[in-house]
């Protein structure tokens, strides 16, 4: 099989799984919904206050939702002893990484980035700010899937991962944080969002290089 | 090529003696260059014109900070070795490294409070620098969280070692990044670490204060990787007769 | 005397960042040793177990 066949094939599986629990699916999504409209019951209704920290609000609660699903990109297949199997293949085992990466983007990174735009639209964004937001969590979500898939493979099968993940993950994912929620902030007041798409880039292409081959050394680590 | 074995001493059995001799020797000379650096600190060095007596908060606040950084590029190098030439005594090594690391952090960030308070008005300033170093003291914290909730130490010492590395290459990017966002939102004018004009007594103090930080970091953790051997290697026979029934183990 | 101790009206922040870092060092240093007496009690009784059973194996 073909490097190309072997990620379509993974991809192809986890999503169909995925289908099948469509709870896990949706957890994610109204766990980011729900977050962002406590903001405003916390901070009360003014429009002004609102705008000015929506797209920190809508970047955190997307990193929290991110964490959130992170534990199962791999647990479940560890659970049935499948990954065990899939990393004995001949096939490259970063391209098998990789392709469940990938499909868990899909399923809990993209429709947050779907999302956003309507929750933005409750925080009375400008229609522009409203894209550079799409833009950078459309850049910025699959760095925290990137980013998160070390942390869930070297806390693979570990009491209390989830929240373990969370404390070795979030730090690393600040940048992600910085860059995408300054970006909204800096077209919204005139500077322009480029400089910042493009180190979100930048971080994009760092991470997709470096985390699948670290996230095989660490289930290596896990596993053996 | 008559170089030193270097994996001789990667071998606990000579290792833990080493420590043993060295430990007391750094811990001599901390006390001796904290001393020296102490009195230079509150009775040589002149008052600041600026800042006044306050200024001299620098003499610790710096040298930790300074500390908590290289402890962390330290602890991810001998984590590095340890992948790479499975040597165990280098992850014990990076254990030992992380709490006094995690500690002159907290120290960094505690001084540097108490230094923005009377500079700024306010207790926290979200200033490039203690941003940095919360950032860093998250990290430790993740490192030792890791390594706590694994049991098998084995997978300890590599998915902590590889958690270090993720992060030393991860620090750049968040320093970076961190100084990108406080540029952009105008903070603080004056940070802390920006020192005074220095004299070159001030500089003198702050360079013998950071010896004695560095001397006392590697007593302290040279005495804390001894008990981490001992209690990893307790049931190999050189541990036996290192601290036989009647031995306690004082020398050797 | 008094003078140095007001250091100039900061006394509260350059005592408190000063004797908190001894503090902290003084509890780090109490750890290390606690941490070594700790193991050097249990494997004492290790060995003192292991010396009694190869005593019982003898008779």
């Amino acid at each position: 099989m073909g490097m190309w066949a072997t990620f379509r094939c993974i991809v192809r599986r986890d999503l169909t799984l995925a289908i099948r629990r469509k709870s896990d699916v949706f957890t994610t999504l109204f766990f980011f919904v729900i977050v962002v409209s406590l903001f405003p019951l916390g901070i009360g209704p003014e429009s002004d206050t609102l705008r000015t920290i929506a797209p920190g609000v809508v970047w955190v609660a997307a990193l929290l939702a991110s964490m959130l699903s992170m534990e199962r990109l791999f647990a479940n297949d560890y659970d049935d002893g499948s990954l065990e199997q899939m990393l004995l293949t001949p096939q490259p085992p970063s391209v098998l990484v990789f392709g469940k990466i990938c499909a868990h983007w899909l399923v809990s990174g993209l429709p947050i980035v779907l999302m956003a735009p309507l929750l933005g639209l409750q925080y009375d964004m400008a229609l522009d700010a409203l894209g550079v937001l799409v833009v950078t969590l459309l850049l910025g979500t699959p760095v925290l899937s990137l980013v998160g898939a070390i942390g869930a493979a070297l806390t693979l099968g570990l009491r209390g991962g989830g929240v373990l993940l969370s404390l070795i993950v979030l730090p690393l994912c600040i940048p992600v944080l910085i860059f995408g929620a300054g970006a909204v902030e800096a077209s919204t007041s005139g500077l322009g969002a480029q400089s910042h798409v493009a180190m979100l880039g930048a971080i994009f292409v760092l991470a997709l290089c470096f985390s699948p081959i670290s996230a095989v050394a660490a289930l290596r680590i896990s596993i053996e | 090529m008559s170089s030193i074995n270097w994996f001789k001493y990667a071998s606990p059995p000579t290792f833990y003696p080493l420590a043993g001799r060295l430990a007391p020797l750094f811990g001599v000379l901390a006390v001796v260059l904290m001393v020296v650096g102490l009195y230079l600190s509150f009775f040589v060095a002149p008052t600041d014109y600026k800042q006044g007596e306050g200024y001299r908060i620098m003499f610790i606040h710096v040298p930790a900070a300074w500390m908590s950084m290289f402890i962390y590029l330290v602890m991810a190098m001998w984590a590095a070795i340890g992948l790479a030439f499975k040597t165990r005594v280098s992850a014990m090594m990076s254990q030992a490294l992380a709490p006094t690391g995690a500690m002159f952090t907290f120290l960094a960030l505690w001084t540097g409070a108490l230094w923005g308070k009377p500079m700024w008005g306010a207790w926290w300033v979200w200033d490039a620098r203690l941003t940095s170093e919360l950032i860093l003291l998250f990290l430790y914290f993740g490192f030792m969280a890791l390594h706590a909730s694994i049991d098998d130490p084995r997978r300890a010492d590599k998915a902590s070692a590889l958690l270090a590395l993720v992060g030393a290459v991860n620090i750049p990017i968040i320093y970076y990044s961190v100084q990108w966002w406080n540029t952009l939102h105008q903070g603080a004018s004056i940070s802390p670490g920006a020192a005074p004009s220095m004299t070159s007594i001030m500089l003198t103090t702050l360079l013998i204060m950071t010896a004695a930080c560095w001397s006392y970091a590697i007593a302290v953790v040279l005495s804390r990787v001894r008990s981490i051997i001992l209690e990893r290697e307790r049931n190999t026979d050189w541990v036996a007769s290192v601290v036989g029934p009647d031995n306690r183990g004082g020398r050797g | 005397m008094a003078d140095f101790f007001a250091m100039g009206g900061h006394a509260f922040y350059v005592w408190g960042s000063f004797g908190v870092s001894a503090l902290f060092i003084i509890v780090e240093i109490v750890m290390v040793k606690q941490r070594r007496r700790t193991i050097l009690q249990r494997l004492s009784r290790i060995m003192r177990i292991k010396a009694e059973e190869a005593k019982r194996h003898e008779t």
